[in-house]
This record gives C-alpha cells, structure tokens and sequence, in this order.
C-alpha cells in the first residue's frame, strides 16, 4: 500500500521539476514572500523606532506585526499558485492516456490518488520549508514567539492541503488543465470567501458559513493556537476532495 | 489462460461489443482481427482490467476481472493503442517506473529493466528522453512496459501500428518469441499481421463475433472450393459436357470463350485430366489457370454485411 503511493508520489514529484513550472512557481512564490518579508520587516522596525522615540509604549509584537501579516500573506499566495501545481496531475494523464498505465497496474484507485495527492503536497512543503529562512533571521536577530511560528506553519500546511485536494479533484474532472486550474482557483476562492456572507446571513446561516469557510478556520493557528476543531475541518474537507476525486475517476474507467 | 464469455459493453445505450465468447490456450498467440470500430480495443480494454464490463464473465490467468482486479493486472501485459508513455522520461527511467508500479521485486528491478529494454531492441536509446522518439520506438517503450514484469498473458491492441516494414518484422519475431512462456492475444485489422503471427484468429464484426478458428480452418471452412478458368477457341457443347462429368466439377459457366469450372470442395487435383479432355475434344485450349481465393477475400467476405458468408 505505502509502496504503491510512493512509487506514484515519488514519479509525480520527480516530474515537477522535468518541466519549468516547479522552477517557476518556487521562484515566484520566494520573491513574493521574500519582499513581503522584508517589507514588513522594515515597515516593524520603522514603527517601533517611532514608539521609542516619541515614547508612545509598546509596540506590536513580532507575532502581531510579522509572523501573522507574513503566513496570513503566505496563504493567499498558495490559493494562486495551488492550481499550478496540481492542474496537470490527472488531466494531463487523461489527455495523453497515459493514465492506462496506472489504470492497468496492480494499484488500487486510492492508491493512485494518494500518491499524485502526496506528491503535490511534497512540493507545497518544500516551498514552506525554504520560507524557514524568515522566522530564522527573526530568531537571530529577536526574540520571536514559537508557539505561533509553529501553528502558523501547521495551519499553512492544513490550509494549503484543502486547496490541494480541490485541485486534485477539479484535475480528475477534464483533460484541459486549464480549465482544472481555472476551477481550482475559483472553488479555492469560493471557501475563502464564503465567510463574508455570513454579514447577511440569518443567524442559522451565518454559522454555516463561518464553519464552512477555510479561512475562518485558520485564526486560530495564526494566533498560536492549536484546536482539534480546526484540525478536523480541514482533514475532513481534504478527505471529501479525495473521496469525490475518487468517485469521478471510478466513473470514469465506466465511460 | 483467457475466458471471455458474454461479454457485452455499453457506451451509453450503444453496444459496443455483444456477447462475445471466447477462450484462449496457454502460450497461445491469438489474432484479434476485424474492421475499424469492430470492438477489438473496447475488448482488451475489459480482459486488461482497464474498464469494466457491462455484463459477462472475464478470467485472466484464473483471475476473474471483477472480483480480482489487482491480481489479474499483476499478471497481465497490456499495451493499449496510444503507447502510455511520459514524454518528460528518458527510456529507462519510465521502464523502472512502470516495474516499480507492477511491484518487480527490489532485488530485480535491474535485471528486469534491462530484460525488457533488450527485448525491445531499445538498449541504444536507453538515455534518451521518449518525447524525441520516434512513433516506431515510442511503440517499442509501450511494449518494453508490458514486458517488464514478465507477465504469464500478453494484451497487445494494434501492436505494429506505425511502425516501419523492419520493425514491424522484428516486433514480429518478437511477439513469435513470447509464444509459449507467454499467452498472447494481439488485436489487428489487416491480415497480414494475423497470419505472420498467431495460431489462431478471432474475427470481430461490429461487436460480435463472427468466426474462431485457426487459419487452416478457417482458410478451407470458408473456401468455396478452387476456381479454374479456361479459355478455349471453341467453346462446343459436347465438350463442356464431356467437363462437367469430371468428378469434383461443381459446375461450368460459359461467358463467350471462357469457360469458368467450379470444383467442389476438398476434392482431388485433377487438373491434367481436365486439360486432357479439353484437348481431346478439340476445344482449343488458349489458356488455363486457377484461382485462388485469399484470406483476404475470406477476412471481407466475414464482414462485409452485404454478402453473408
Ligand atoms: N468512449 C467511447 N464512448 C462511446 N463510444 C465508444 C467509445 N469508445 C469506443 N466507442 C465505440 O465503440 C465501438 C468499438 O470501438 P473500438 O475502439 O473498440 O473499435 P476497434 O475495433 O478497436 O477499432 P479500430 O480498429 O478503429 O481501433 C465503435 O463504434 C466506437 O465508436
Ligand atoms: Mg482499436
């Protein structure tokens, strides 16, 4: 089982980086959050300067003024570049039939997904793993909490993991990976937003949304908090994403 | 190795094939033969565990499609008519990944990567990326991944499609060679490539099966016996009588000077004896020759609708 997902995963992932897109997607991704970074590297320092100076009291922490603008800013950039880097995992394989090779090889379905699921999601850990860089030069150079440094990354993996698993899905969907990236985009930003409603929404309603809203689960983990609600959503949505990616793909050796 | 029985398949409300039956031997190479559209890939698509049947049973290497998916792909070879190969991978490293995905031990990952890349005569593109091949070799990788775990049954769809008159001889010997260890069943729909390679032929027609059997069988089964044709400068009745009592004439027809002799099935030679009459009741003979009638005439007379055989 674990075998049969890692030759899938390991394959998938090794391919990333056969076409330019990994090259591109890392590289963008790392000159955006690195000027984000910097910039409110330097926007922190600037406003701390001025509270000392015109004694105005404390300023906001690291937390508050770097790690939470900087993971906030992380995960809106990965509801872009997800799309990217799972649109061709099935499609491509439709249009090329190559899927027939995984299609007549001794692997259950689940398997198959798992792995192109893992593969996407090796990718997306090593980019927040090169984003390490940051809360190291704050250690370095201050004194940053931990606690939210960490959940902030657990919550970026979780987060990041629901928009893969629409992707994954929105890719078994079509053989145009276009139109699966395009998909994934909007069902991504359909989640995120889907908290704003909850202004007009009946009392009922707004609740709903609230829970159902990706984003609305994620304060937590930004503010140094670790909650099982929170981690159940997220597994919950990631497994629905799968579980349908399965149906589709079952219903689809039908045809 | 292989049953097939009633099997039907359903794209939509039309059926694409309809209560096939069929069984083939144990290192038995089988043609699957018939016309574009016949139902050949949907067939291999169902015996390879790629798509399920609509209704019927199907066994692979005892191994039933439905209730023992993963087992019967373990055991079989299938190379579908697009080859399902990655552009992006060199030769090698797609044979390994397809012997990884078809569970080759650890220990004989190497030995069965360069068993099939040897096989397929692909040892001099080995580092070469797939995508700069050309179709004849991406056709040989197809192949090399069916290869590679040494599977006891072969699914080839189309097998020497694209491929140049050499290779296509050399794919020849190659499939020949798997004889024996291996039960093959190829599909084809020229004849040619049925008759260099199988022992046995399936003909497919529109879903349906129109005959099983082996070439020989096939060949005289369907032959309406030989056909002569003499041309004479004078065509007298007594003379074409004194034919017709012949035995093993079927029956003489007359158009002007040429006398068409139809003998009736598995009868002996008798040609001389023919040509001696001719001679000996003066019809001047001009010209005399057998017709035979091919396999391909047999292949269209099988699936042409308008002449049932
Ligand atoms: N996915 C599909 N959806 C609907 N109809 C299909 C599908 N695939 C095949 N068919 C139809 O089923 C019939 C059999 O097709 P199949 O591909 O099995 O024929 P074939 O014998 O392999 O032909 P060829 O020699 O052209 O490869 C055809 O009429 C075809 O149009
Ligand atoms: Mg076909």
């Amino acid at each position: 089982m674990i075998r049969n997902t890692w030759v899938v995963a390991s394959k998938d992932f090794k391919s990333y980086f056969t076409s330019p897109i990994a090259y591109i997607v890392i590289a963008g991704f790392m000159v955006i959050m690195g000027w984000m970074f910097f910039f409110n590297l330097s926007h922190f320092n600037m406003q701390n300067l001025q509270y000392q100076q015109f004694n105005m009291g404390k300023a906001a922490s690291i937390t508050d003024g770097i790690i939470r603008p900087l993971y906030g800013n992380m995960n809106v950039i990965f509801l872009f570049l997800v799309p990217f880097i799972t649109m061709r995992l099935f499609a491509e394989e439709k249009k090329n039939k190559t899927i027939a090779l995984l299609f007549t090889a001794p692997l259950t379905l689940t398997e198959i997904i798992l792995g192109k699921f893992i593969s996407s999601y090796l990718l997306i850990a090593v980019m927040l793993a090169l984003t390490f860089t940051y809360p190291i030069i704050l250690m370095i150079t201050g004194n940053p909490d931990l606690g939210p440094i960490l959940t902030s990354n657990i919550g970026t993996l979780l987060l990041t993991g629901c928009y893969l698993s629409l992707g994954v899905f929105f890719s078994s969907l079509t053989e145009n990976q276009i139109v699966a990236g395009a998909l994934t985009f909007a069902a991504g930003l359909f989640f995120w937003l889907i908290s704003w409603a909850t202004q007009s929404a009946g009392p009922v309603w707004s609740d709903i949304l609230m829970y159902l809203s990706l984003i609305s689960h994620y304060n937590n983990f930004s503010q140094g908090l670790l909650s099982s609600t929170d981690v159940f959503f997220y597994l919950s949505f990631m497994f629905l994403g799968l579980f349908l990616t399965h149906r589709v793909l079952d219903s689809y050796r039908w045809r | 190795m292989i049953q097939v029985s009633h099997l039907t398949k359903y794209y939509g409300a039309r059926s694409a094939v309809e209560d096939l039956t069929f069984e083939v031997a144990k290192g038995e190479i089988v043609g699957f033969l018939g016309p574009n559209g016949a139902g050949k890939s949907t067939t291999m698509k169902i015996l390879s565990g790629f798509m399920p049947a609509s209704e019927g049973n199907v066994t692979v290497a005892g191994f039933d499609v439905t209730k023992n998916p993963i087992e019967l792909k373990r055991s079989v070879g299938y190379l579908p008519e697009t080859p399902p190969v990655y552009g992006e991978m060199t030769v090698e490293d797609y044979v390994e990944f397809a012997a990884k995905l078809k569970q080759v031990p650890k220990t004989q990952l190497k030995k069965a990567v360069t068993y099939a890349v040897d096989r397929t005569g692909l040892g001099p593109v080995r580092k070469r990326l797939i995508g700069n091949l050309s179709k004849g070799y991406q056709q040989r990788v197809g192949l090399a991944q069916a290869l590679v775990h040494n599977p006891p049954v072969m699914i080839l769809d189309e097998p020497t499609v694209g491929l140049d008159p050499k290779q296509i001889i050399e794919i020849r010997e190659l499939i020949k060679g798997l004889a024996g260890d291996h039960t093959v069943i190829l599909s084809s729909h020229i004849l040619p490539e049925v008759t260099a390679t199988c022992h046995r032929i399936v003909v497919i027609n529109r879903g349906k099966i129109a005959a099983v059997d082996t070439i020989e069988q096939l060949t005289s089964r369907l032959r309406k016996g030989l056909i002569y044709s003499m041309t004479v400068k004078t065509p007298l009745i007594q003379g074409i009588e004194a034919l017709k009592q012949v035995s093993g004439v079927q029956s003489i027809t007359q158009a002007g000077p040429k006398l068409v002799i139809e003998m009736r099935p598995g009868g002996a030679e008798i040609r001389d004896q023919l040509v001696e009459i001719a001679v000996a009741q003066k019809l001047g003979v001009l010209e005399f020759s057998a017709e035979r009638v091919s396999l391909e005439e047999i292949f269209l007379q099988l699936t042409t609708e308008e002449r049932p055989a």
